[in-house]
Order: C-alpha cells, then structure tokens, then sequence
C-alpha cells in the first residue's frame, strides 16, 4: 500500500507555497512547509504573522490558475500553522501557540487599492463561491478497517481514499492509512486554529474505551464488528464535513491528512497524555468563565440565534433519544421474530396434519426473512436517522462553543479597556508627580493598550461577522443534510415495505393450500 | 337499535366514556369502561369470533354477550340467551355473569363423570388489565417530560389497548359459552342451563360446589399426568398416535405461543416509539424556520399515519396468531384431559380384571367383581368411543381454524404493508416536489 502513494510534495518550493505576512510590511514571501521547525512564536501580534482568515488557498505556481480576474488574492495568505505535530495544541484561548486573530486591515496592499474592510469580505464571498474556480467536488471514503498489532497496543487502521477534480489536490486520488488518533489530532488542530476565531469546526467521533478495548482484546463477535463499522461511517462522516468547509478544506493539515503517506502520531490526544490533562482543566475554567461573564448583548440577532440553538439542541437530543430508543426495539423485534419463527417450524414438524404441516413450516421461513428484514431496517434507523442526529447534537456544541468564544473575545476587549482606563487615571496622577521616567513609561504602556483595545474591538466585530457566516452555512448544510437523509430513510423504509408485501404475498396461496 | 346504525356513533361514545373516565386524577382508578360489542358489525364479529368457528348457527339456542362492564379487576358480562327450546323458562332473556361463574361452570363440566369422553372447552382465561394499567402508570410518571400533545396521543393509545384487552377478553368468554351451546351433548347440561338462567347471583351455588367436589376436584382439574398417559399400554393404534402427537404437539405449541407473544409486544414497542418521534418532529418543525420547516412537518405526520398501522399490525397479528396459538394451546390441554380421563380408566379396568382374578380365586365375590368389572369396560369403550369422535372432529376443527386465521392474517400484513407503502411513497413525493 504504501507503494501507491508518492512521497508528500514536501521542501518541494514549486508545489504548496504558503505565503505569510507581516503586520503593515506589505509582501513578503517565503516558503513554509508544515515540517520545517517552526519559529519561536509569542503569542501576541504582531510577531505573529498570520490572518486569522485565510483567503484563496495555496496556489501551485507552475499549474495556471483560474481565469477569475476577481480573483484579489491570488498571492494573499494563507495561515500557517506553526504547531508542529510535537507541539501539543490546546483548545482554549489561554497561551496558544496557535494564531491568534490579527485585524486584517493593516495586512493587505490591495492591488487594486480597495479598502481593506471590503477587500476582506469579498474574500469571503469569492472562497465560497469560487475554491479555486472548482465546485464543490470531493469524495472521501473511510473503508477497510484491519487490526494493527496485538494486544492493548493494538489499533484499528482504516484507509481513507479522496477522490477529487478540485486542483487544489496534488493528485485526482489519494489513499492513505490512518488511525483514529490521527483522525483527532487533525481536529485538535482545526480545532485550535479555527474555533476560538468563530468557525464552526466539524467535532470528531467520540473515543469509546470499552468499544476499543473489545476490538484490542480481539473478541470477534456481532457487537466488536458492529462498532468498528459504526467508528468507520462517523470518521466517514466526518472528514466529508471538514472539507465540505471552504476555510477548512485549505487547512494544510487537512491536506496532509488526506495526502501524505506517513503522519506523525497525534500522542497529544490522548486522554491520560498531558496535553489531555491541560485540556480538562481549560474545560474546567471555561465553564467557570461562562457563568461569570455577563455580556451586553447588543446584536439582537445574535440573542435570537443563541436561544434557537439551545431550543433545537434539547429537541435534537430528545429526538435522538426516542430514535435509539426506536432502533433497540426493532432489533428486538427482528431477534423475537427469528426465535418464533424457530418455533414455528418445530410446530411444523411436529403437526401430523401434512398440509397444514407445510403451512407452518412455510409460516417459518416467511418470519425468517421477515427477522431480516426487521434487522436491515434496525440498521438503516441507526445509520442514516440515528447517526445523523447525533451528529447535529455533536456539531450543535460546536456551534455553541464559537459562540462562547465570541462572549470572550469580547470580554477579553473589555477588559483591556477597563485596564487602558486605569492606567490613563494613573498616568493623569503621575502628571503631577514629576517622575519623568514613570510617566514615559506609564505613557508607553498607554500606547500599547490603545492599540490591544483597537485590537480587540476589530477581533470581536470580526468573530461576530464570522460567526454570522459561519451559522448561515451551517443552517445550510443542515437543511440539505436533513433533506436528503429525511428522503433516504423513508426510501428504506418504502424497501422494507415491498419485502413484506412479496413475503406474504408468497404465503397466502400457501396458507390457502390447507385442506 | 339496528346495530350497523350505531356503529360509528357508538364508538365514538366508548372513546368519549374511556377518555373522561381517565381524566381522573388517579388514572389506574379509573377504568369504568362499558362496551357494546353488539356496535361490531357483522362481519367483524364474525373476524372476532375467527378462532373457532361454526359456531352459534343453531338457531335453537343462540348466547352472546352484548356489553360488558369493567370495574377496577372485575367484569361483568351479560350473558344474553335467546333460545327455542322449552327446557328454558323464557325465550330470551339475559343474566349479569362474572369470570368466576365462568370457571364455575367449566369445573362443574369436567367434574361430571358423563362427560369424561369429551373435550371439555378450556376455561376463558382470567381477564388481565396488568399490562395496560402498568404502562397506565408509567405514563402518568413521566407526564412531565413530555409535551402535552405526545401524552395525549400516549394517553389515546394507552385507552386502546385497554380496549382491547377488553374485547378480547368478552371474546374469549363468549366463545367459551358458544362452544357448550354448539355442542350436541354438553348443550343439554343442566349446570350449563343453572348459568345461562339463574336470575339471581351464583356466588353462592359456586362456593357450594366447591366443597362438594373438593380434591376430586382438584384432581381432575390439573394439568394431565403425562406420565399416567404415557406409561399405559396402548391397545388402540388411533390412540397411540394421539397420545404421541398431543404430547408433543402440546409442548409445541406453548412455546410458540409464548414467542409469538413476544414477537407482537416488540411490534408494539416499535409503534409506540412512532408517536415519540412523530411528536419531537413537530416540536422541531414549530420551532424551525428554515426550508426544513415543511418537510419536517409532513415527516412528523407521516409518522403519526404510520404508528397507527403499524399498531394495527401489532394487533392483528396477535389476534391472528398469537391468539390461536394460545386458544389450540388450551383446546389441546382439554384433549389431553380427556386422553388422561380415559387412560385412568383402562387403568380401573386392568384393576379391575385383577381383582376379578383374584374373587375368582378366592371364590368370593365374583359376582361383585364380575359387575365391577363390566362397569369398567363399559365405561372405559364409552370413552374410547367418544373419544375418537372428539379428537378426529378437534382436529378437523383445528386444522379449519388455523387455515382461516393464517389466510387472515397473511390478507391483513399485505394490505397494512400496501398502507404503509402508499403513506411512505406519498410523502416522498410530496417532499422531493418541494
């Protein structure tokens, strides 16, 4: 397998370049590949050059491009991640090697001499309409699970074949083996680069120790099976999310995972690793934070959108429940009618009245097939209805999250503001004090605060407006998601129904039979 | 009162009366249901009497029980008689009857020693509300955590059941009276006669014969000695197989009624889980304001039309097959009885050729035993006799019944399957043109 795939374009200038730039320096470029040691990063701007935007994605030089001459940005940014995998990414807001959210109003020299403001948004508009000049057109497929190793090392791998016209991909078909580790360190990463900045970054499957634990200890049996499919289908799931998101399918390590042969191994997500530890208690103090944070709600969208997600979290909850609810009891229906049907056949057997002793063996294998066909539905009620439902609630807290993080992001500019007017009272008093060198740097200080606060009222305007994007794409996809899965279910459903029909329609001349 | 006429008026007026009876506050408390089976049409109290059939065509004695009244753990039935014949005071008349009665009644049958060479029709099962009052009970614990529109329709489904729990159980004690009414011997019986007329109450005559018959009773009254059965030897080749069959066959069939059982109450569950969904639906689709918005009101809609045939499904197949099952399951224990019956007398009868052998040794007694002996054999061929009548016709029976209810069935899966397919294709359409 390994033989199929190409060495990653890697240290190779002429194939991904990104591009960074520096605060009101104009261009400059240089080229970055992902495992070049990182810069030492401080966690403010403006040493850290990078948009927390990214706009069209890396261009391959020697390949032409579209023809779009809308198209601003051909030479913009492109975020960088300067984690390298060994760096261990915390999800919250705190130290972050990650970016932080720079203004984008000093970083851009128009071409065409725009303001910036409008430069950006356009930028958004055309990422959503125009990924270099591709529609929207990739398939990923999760398949082959094989057990790797023994023991309690042992792990699933599971192949992920993309398949793709977009050109922004090396190749028009890739495959690589990954393991679920990998699948949650790329989420750690987006999730630390993207989050806290308003987008609604795609939530991975969830761990499942005993789950794991079973498939380790190498039980094959129905309910090891059962749960690496079903692992199977939500990573499935959740890769076809992530790159279904313009931001996100640029991501560089997106593309790393779905491209490069070999992925350094994500120990950081472990839940007893340190990186795991740190991230509870970040989760501790987050929810500490949220209760102490009473925002002034100026935007009465936002009020209106916070309450209808909290509304359709509980009733997607709800809904969820009673559809697994749903799923257990046809499984136990299709179990009871196979032990019937059992039943009815030993009562065939044993009837010495030989028509109706056929009947009731024929009666037997109906219900047999009958059993089977309540099995596959059980299936299709947990796949496509179960599934995508949980998904939502999933990705609902998601979405909840980068709402919170906007309440801190505000919070973090007010309370810049709150510390500019302290200092500006204490420098009013050192007026008078005649320390010149205190003043100066109580002065100093001033500057720099005046700036952090401009600094963060633009961070917050921006999340704001990105999570307005960002929600109205979501409500998008749901509706479509909802659409198709609604239309597919009831087509099994519809299956199901014409089985039973033939089934018993093969019967009754059977049973008419009896004389 | 033509009863085609009420039909619809009346089942609404059930509806009504079961829907303001658990309106009380203490909703196990309140199960005051009166119902009317005369508002089934014909040909539904034909499909309800379907586990036996040729059933009260003799116009000379015709029993059913019009309504029946349920409080708390007691019904009482009305049994109506409307006969021709002059054994009978009046030619139509009707008594209030309890389950109870009922058992009375089938003890005194069995009992009667003239009786012993046939099928005794099994006991009407005891009526058993537990399942509906237990769900009943657990609605009402977890009211709050539903909205009032899903309690309702819980509520509605909940009053269903009961309903028919109810009919079934009125079904299967009429049944138990038709089959005594059809039957040419049993028919005349006087204690039959006692049930079907005695104005007054019966407790009386029942805790009577109770003490009269005591552990002979008891005796006849349990289950068949399979081992009395089995371990006597056979002369007759018919009922060698019989017995061979019965035995088997009887295992059998509990088993598959027992499963079948389980089969329908899953099916159930499955409906019930419907109106849970149907109604979290419309709560999300009241909410939403998105393009999602009509299609997830036409699916929680959908849902609703669906949970009802699907319990539909539920409850014909357990009327259907379930039922059956449990109905030959008891018929066959009654035919066991009569093999055990007959079997205790060819045992009397071996008994008695030895004590005859020994009188005759002894020469003492031998007219005695000689009579004795005689009185044996008689009766022992009497069983025999009419023995093999009961059985060949039981089976016969059987074999009719399971036919017309496998036909029902199979009829009644197809048509709810082409239901369900028609809601189901309907609402796709309905959702791809939007």
């Amino acid at each position: 397998m390994a033989a199929e795939m190409e060495p990653p374009p890697l240290g190779d200038a002429g194939q991904t370049d990104f591009r960074e730039i520096e605060d009101g320096e104009g261009f400059f470029v240089s080229t970055v590949t992902i495992l070049e040691s990182p810069e030492p990063s401080s966690p403010d701007p403006p040493s850290m050059p990078a948009e927390g935007i990214s706009t069209n994605g890396p261009k391959q030089e020697d390949i032409s491009l579209d023809d779009d001459p809308e198209d601003l940005f051909a030479e913009a940014t492109e975020e960088v991640s300067l984690d390298s995998p060994e760096r261990e990414p915390i999800l919250s807001d705190g130290p972050s090697p990650a970016i932080t959210p720079v203004t984008p109003t000093a970083m851009l020299t128009p071409r065409m001499g725009l303001g910036t403001a409008e430069m950006f948004e356009r930028s958004l508009d055309e990422l959503e309409e125009d990924e270099s000049g591709d529609t929207f057109d990739m398939h990923i497929a999760v398949s082959d699970p094989e057990k790797v190793g023994d023991g309690m090392n042992a792990y699933m791998g599971y192949k992920v074949t993309t398949k793709t016209s977009m050109t922004i991909f090396s190749k028009n078909e890739t495959t690589v083996r990954r393991r679920f580790s990998d699948f949650l360190g790329l989420h750690s990463k987006l999730a630390s680069r993207y989050l806290h900045i308003g987008y609604i970054v795609p939530p991975a499957p969830e761990k499942s120790i005993v789950g794991m634990t079973k498939v380790k200890v190498g039980k094959e049996d129905l309910s090891s099976a059962e749960f690496v499919e079903k692992r199977r289908s939500a990573l499935e799931r959740y890769l076809m999310r992530t790159v279904k998101h313009p931001i996100l399918l640029k991501d560089p390590d997106v593309m790393m995972f779905l491209e490069s042969s070999e992925l350094p191994r994500a120990v950081s997500t472990q839940a007893l690793s340190g990186a795991g530890i740190l991230r509870m208690v970040n989760k501790a103090a987050d929810a500490v934070n949220k209760m102490t944070i009473k925002m002034n709600e100026s935007d009465a969208w936002f009020e209106e959108k916070h309450q209808q997600f909290e509304n359709l979290d509980l009733q997607l909850r709800k809904l969820h429940a009673s559809v697994e609810c749903l799923v257990c009891h046809r499984k136990e229906l299709s179990v009871n009618t196979a032990s019937f049907a059992k039943s009815a056949a030993m009562l065939g057997n044993s009837e010495d009245h030989t028509a109706l002793s056929r009947a009731l063996s024929q009666l037997a294998e109906v219900e047999e097939k009958i059993d089977q066909l309540h099995q596959d539905q059980a299936y299709a009620d947990f796949y496509l209805f179960s599934e995508l439902l949980g998904d939502y609630v999933r990705l609902i807290t998601a979405v909840k999250g980068v709402f919170d993080h906007r309440m801190k992001t505000w919070s973090k500019w007010q309370d810049t503001q709150l510390l500019l007017q302290k200092k500006r009272e204490a420098e009013s008093k050192l007026q008078f004090a005649n320390k010149p060198d205190k003043l100066q740097q109580a002065q100093d200080e001033i500057k720099e605060l005046e700036g952090k606060v401009q600094q963060g009222e633009k961070d917050f305007e921006l999340i704001s407006k990105t999570i307005r994007k960002e929600v109205s794409r979501f409500e998008k996809e749901r509706v479509k998601d909802f659409k198709v899965v609604i239309i597919k279910y009831l087509e099994s459903l519809v299956q199901t129904q014409q089985q039973l029909i033939k089934y018993w329609e093969a019967f009754l001349p059977e049973a008419k039979a009896i004389a | 009162m033509r009863q085609e006429e009420q039909n619809g008026g009346c089942f609404q007026k059930i509806a009504n009366i079961a829907r303001l009876a658990a309106q009380h506050d203490d909703l196990q408390r309140c199960c005051t249901f009166i119902i009317m089976t005369s508002t089934l049409d014909d040909s539904e109290k034909e499909k309800a009497r379907s586990v036996s059939v040729d059933l009260n065509n003799d116009a000379s004695l015709l029993i059913d029980i019009p309504d029946a009244l349920c409080e708390r753990d007691k019904v009482k039935f009305t049994v109506h008689t409307k006969t021709t014949l002059s054994s009978f005071q009046k030619p139509d008349f009707s008594v209030p009857r309890q389950h109870e009665d009922f058992i009375w009644l089938h003890d005194a049958l069995v009992e009667t020693e003239d009786y012993a060479g046939l099928i005794i029709p099994p006991a009407p099962p005891k009526p058993d509300f537990e399942s509906p009052r237990e769900k009943m009970h657990k609605l009402g614990e977890g009211e709050a955590t539903m909205t009032k529109e899903e309690y309702t329709k819980m509520k509605q489904e909940l009053e269903a059941e009961y309903l028919a729990v109810f009919k079934k159980t009125v079904q299967v004690h009429e049944v138990f009276l038709q089959r005594l009414s059809s039957h040419p011997i049993l028919s005349k019986d006087r204690n039959f006669q006692i049930f079907l007329e005695y104005d007054q109450d019966l407790s009386v005559r029942r805790k009577n014969a109770k003490e009269t018959f005591g552990s002979f009773f008891k005796n006849m009254v349990k289950s068949a000695d399979e081992v009395i059965i089995s371990g006597i030897k056979e002369v007759d080749d018919f009922f060698e197989q019989e017995k061979t069959f019965l035995l088997d066959y009887s295992s059998k069939i509990k088993d598959s009624t027992a499963r079948a059982e389980k089969m329908t109450r899953s099916h159930k569950n499955v409906a019930d889980d419907y109106i849970h969904i149907s109604a979290t639906l419309n709560s999300l689709s009241v909410d939403d304001n998105t393009a999602l918005k009509k299609h997830l009101e036409k699916f929680a809609d959908l849902f609703e039309k669906l949970r009802k045939v699907e319990g539909r499904v539920a409850s014909d197949e357990e009327l259907k097959l379930t039922e059956l099952f449990r109905y030959y399951m008891l018929d066959i224990q009654a035919a066991k009885d009569l093999l055990y019956r007959r079997a205790r007398a060819l045992a009397d009868y071996e008994n008695s050729n030895k004590a005859l052998d020994k009188a005759r040794l002894k020469s003492k007694d031998i007219t005695q035993a000689e009579e004795h002996q005689q009185q044996c054999l008689q009766k022992f061929d009497k069983l025999s006799e009419s023995g093999k009548r009961e059985l060949t016709s039981f089976k016969g029976r059987r074999v009719v019944a399971f036919r017309k209810n496998l036909i029902e069935m199979s009829e009644l899966e197809i048509k709810h399957a082409k239901n369900n397919m028609a809601l189901l294709q309907g609402c796709i359409e309905l959702l791809k043109s939007n």
